[in-house]
């Protein structure tokens, strides 16, 4: 029973981190049908910000994350201006290999400028180990829950309590009838990716507080994990990308403490066909009909 | 006359909505019926539950196939049109990036066999077979004066063109009943006298049976034999087109707009 | 009949001549075996985004899954030819890879290509990833450290072949009663489907067919390299295909090629820049991308029955 739960937490730690990067995928899928293949390197480079400000400029953990956030936020806004803009009424398939094209940009580049060597992430919450009846939970995985749990709490309350919030719904339903009616669409789409993007750089900042390594091609197996979490989910949908999230990480600890730890990913992948052949578009997705 | 085609207590629910309500009607051989009723009615669920575009909830459809009757319920589109059913579309569902030849010959694949080996390696056979298919989709084309049009791409034809070219591309799969959903929509009065004219002499020369939903009355009191009235998803009335224009109810529902 | 042949032997001579080419090239030492290398590497980039092709560009179905379709064929071969090292358990192995990528395609694609779209993009990824991590943990293939010292049995006039051999089948399927069907299903599902086309059987059709190419692909890379390892057919090595057939046009086998030969010219050309090359080349990406989002080709071919006859190709110009 112990071991039950002790997989549930870390299950849970790893699927929070899993969680705020759906949530970017989702939410750019839901508003532009983009699978933003370069999500995952925001996160790295919001881990790669939390490692350098934290190290030469000595900020502690919320500075870190918080401004990690910004950095973050302001990469996914910049990327979108010059690389996805242009391309808003390509064929879709083109702007999907153009977000490859920022992702390969943002590894590389990083790998180029910085080096491709791992880097140990610097401990600036020092790790204590609590003991619950049996079961073992660090502070940083409480952190970690709780800093994901609150984020997608605010992130929920931004999409329907405020304005902009009902100018990202309307733009992902019909972005035509959306600009009729006076939505400025470019700005709606910047404060997307702009939202999408700090919540993956919060990850980035508790994922290398939790591993304690980071390196320039971090973000690709999480970027991708991620995005099939998003599409469990129902892609498009807020909820959904966090359950999703939650789901895979819990799916990918429990396969691991079965012994099964070689074919984790490939149980992701067959949960991932499996609720897609059951759910055509995923647990909180609406499946539409063409209509003849 | 034989009936071709039998429909009974057909009921079509979507969710809590009623879109069609025991409908019972049938089609003879050969000959040229409408279906017409005030939009939203029912028209186009009907014809998409008849071709097999979606799934009656309770009700029966037969097709008198060549060996007996055969229930169309629940049935793949793909195997209702190949028994012999063909249709056009309100909102035109041409294959638009690709020729008005290819258009015509893609309706073609149910009526003639290539094999894998011999359409890779260009076995002589495979030259054989294409010319001759090649051959009848000109044909086809000719008789709707499309022959020099061949290599245009479907979505650079004119509306009306486009429209016409549903219709051939219908008679390709070399249909028994041929539905033609409002092939005169967005036409203008010449154009559709000219329409009127094909499709009787289509419908003549090819022996075949056609059921025709058409907003334009002029169009329908010409051509057909019989017309059903649908309203709400039921039925109305059927009869002649001279019943019809005496029906009361119809009147009432349908024709008293305009009047 | 007269014409076809007309362009069947002109298709014939620009093979024979690219193939009697290479060889004074490499007579003449024009073609080192770096050059060598380069050109056999730009031919199994061929052959797997030619088949691409016929899934994405001409069927409509988006798969990300080719590279474990890659691993079967790469396996098949590698297993076989390091048993017994011979030329004619070499191309028996290219049919045992081709027969195991069919099986597998059919177990992948009879469930997944009810999806649309991303959603069959993301399905078939998962599966080649399965396949991947099959092969990853399986002791006949020698686990993730992979395989080396395969005999070289893909030396350059074979690869060449199967360039040769797996275009020709290609194209003439897209030219032929099921290609036409499997462009319908591309174009519009609900119309062919009403036009008699059984939709999903065209689909599979070319979701096999591609498959099968890849694991030829697969063969030729494992015989040519000589090692091989399951994370060389990883999603990076996919969405590498997807690249090439996007860049060339989708839609366009000649657009394959260009892209193809393009992209690994480049690659050779900024092999000195060291870690700055993979920043040029998403750079270069992201520029062609944003500049030519139809790709290079478009959706255009070469054509011999179009240069021959000006009028035709007036015609086909609009596309």
């Amino acid at each position: 029973m112990t071991t039950v739960f002790q997989q549930l937490i870390n299950g849970l730690s790893l699927g929070s981190i899993y969680a705020l990067l759906a949530l970017g995928y989702t939410m750019v899928y839901g508003i532009i049908k983009l699978i933003n293949f370069a999500h995952g390197d925001i996160y790295m480079l919001g881990a790669f910000w939390g490692y350098y400000t934290i190290n030469f400029w000595h900020f502690n953990f919320i500075f870190a994350l918080l401004s990690a956030m910004v950095v973050c936020a302001a990469a996914g806004v910049v990327i979108e201006y010059f690389a996805y803009r242009p391309l808003r009424h390509a064929p879709r398939i083109t702007a999907l290999i153009t977000a490859i094209g920022v992702s390969y940009f943002l590894e590389n580049g990083m790998s180029y400028l910085y080096g491709a060597d791992t880097r140990n992430f610097p401990q600036v919450i020092k790790q204590v180990n609590y003991d619950l009846w049996g079961v073992r939970v660090s502070n940083i995985q409480i952190l970690i829950l709780v800093t994901a749990c609150l984020l997608m709490v605010l992130l929920q309350l931004i999409i329907k309590k405020t304005k902009m919030g009902r100018a990202m719904r309307a733009v992902s339903v019909d972005p035509d009838a959306a600009e009729l009616v006076g939505i400025n669409i470019n700005r709606t789409i910047s404060f997307t990716f702009a939202l999408g993007s700090s919540m993956a750089g919060a990850a980035g900042v508790l994922i290398g507080l939790y591993y304690n390594s980071i390196d320039p091609l971090m973000g690709m197996t999480p970027g991708i994990k991620a995005f099939v979490a998003a599409v469990v989910g129902g892609i498009g949908s807020v909820p959904g990308a966090s359950l999703g999230g939650f789901l895979i990480g819990l799916l990918e600890t429990a396969v691991q403490s079965l012994g099964f730890s070689a074919y984790k990913d490939a149980a992701v992948y067959l949960v991932l066909i499996i609720i897609l052949l059951v759910l055509p578009a995923g647990i909180f997705g609406k499946n539409v009909k063409e209509k003849v | 006359m034989t009936t071709l085609l039998n429909v009974e207590d057909l009921i079509k629910n979507f969710g809590g909505l009623t879109a069609v309500s025991d409908v019972n009607m049938h089609l003879n051989d050969d000959e040229l019926v409408a279906l017409i009723g005030p939009n939203g009615a029912g028209k186009t669920t009907l014809f998409n539950l008849l071709t097999g575009v979606i799934v009656p909830s309770s009700g029966s459809i037969t097709f008198r196939g060549s060996d007996g009757l055969i229930p169309l319920n629940g049935m793949k589109a793909y195997k209702i049109a190949n028994l012999g059913m063909a249709r056009t579309f309100q909102n035109i569902r041409l294959f638009k990036e690709l020729t008005v030849l290819d258009n015509v010959l893609i309706a073609m694949t149910a009526n003639y066999r290539e094999n894998f080996v011999q359409s890779v390696f260009r076995l002589p056979k495979f030259y054989k077979t294409e010319a001759r298919i090649r051959q009848e989709a000109i044909e086809l084309l000719k008789i709707f004066d499309m022959q020099d049009d061949l290599d245009q791409l479907a979505k650079n034809l004119p509306y009306g063109t486009q429209r016409r070219l549903e219709i051939v591309r219908g008679l390709a799969t070399k249909p028994k009943i041929l539905f033609l959903d409002e092939p005169a929509a967005g036409m203008n009065p010449e154009e559709t006298a000219d329409l009127t004219r094909l499709i009787q002499q289509v419908q003549h020369d090819f022996h075949i049976t056609v059921l025709l939903i058409e907003h334009d009355m002029s169009l329908v009191m010409n051509l057909a034999s019989r017309i059903y009235v649908l309203d709400h998803g039921s039925l109305l009335a059927e009869g002649t087109p001279k019943e019809i224009q005496n029906n009361d109810a119809v009147i009432k529902a349908y024709l008293g707009e305009e009047a | 009949m007269k014409a076809n042949l007309k362009y069947n032997i002109c298709w014939l001579i620009l093979m024979v001549a690219g193939f009697y080419l290479m060889n004074a090239l490499i007579l003449v030492g024009v073609i080192d075996s770096f050059l060598e290398n380069m050109v056999v590497t730009i031919g199994i980039n061929i052959i797997l985004a030619v088949g691409l092709n016929l899934v994405i560009g001409f069927a409509g179905q988006f798969s990300l899954g080719h590279a474990g379709f890659m691993a079967v064929g790469a396996y098949a071969t590698s297993i076989m030819i390091s048993k017994t090292p011979t030329a004619g358990v070499f191309y028996l192995s290219i049919i045992v890879g081709v027969i195991i990528a069919i099986i597998a395609a059919l177990i992948v694609g009879i469930p997944t290509l009810r999806l649309r779209g991303d959603y069959l993009a993301i399905a078939t990824m998962g599966a080649a990833e399965i396949i991947r991590i099959i092969i990853n943990n399986m002791k006949m293939t020698n686990g993730p450290s992979g395989m080396f010292n395969i005999p070289q049995f893909a030396t350059w006039p074979v690869v060449y072949i199967m360039v040769c051999v797996t275009t020709i089948i290609v194209v003439n399927f897209i030219h032929s009663r099921g290609g036409r069907a499997a462009l319908a299903v591309r174009e519009d599902e609900i119309a062919a489907d009403s036009m008699g086309i059984n939709v999903f059987k065209w689909k599979l059709a070319a979701f096999v067919i591609g498959a099968a190419t890849a694991a030829v692909a697969g063969s030729m890379q494992a015989s040519y390299v000589q090692t091989i390892a399951p994370n060389n057919f990883n999603i990076m090595e996919s969405i590498a295909i997807l690249i090439i057939v996007v860049l060339g046009g989708v839609g366009s086998i000649t657009g394959s090629f260009v892209a193809a030969t393009i992209l690994g010219i480049v690659d050779a050309a900024l092999q000195s820049f060291g870690a700055l090359r993979m920043v040029i080349y998403a750079l270069v990406l992201i520029l062609i991308m944003i500049f030519k989002p139809s790709g290079i080709m478009g959706a255009k071919e070469l054509s011999f029955k179009r240069l021959f006859n000006p009028k035709s190709r007036k015609a086909g110009a609009k596309s």
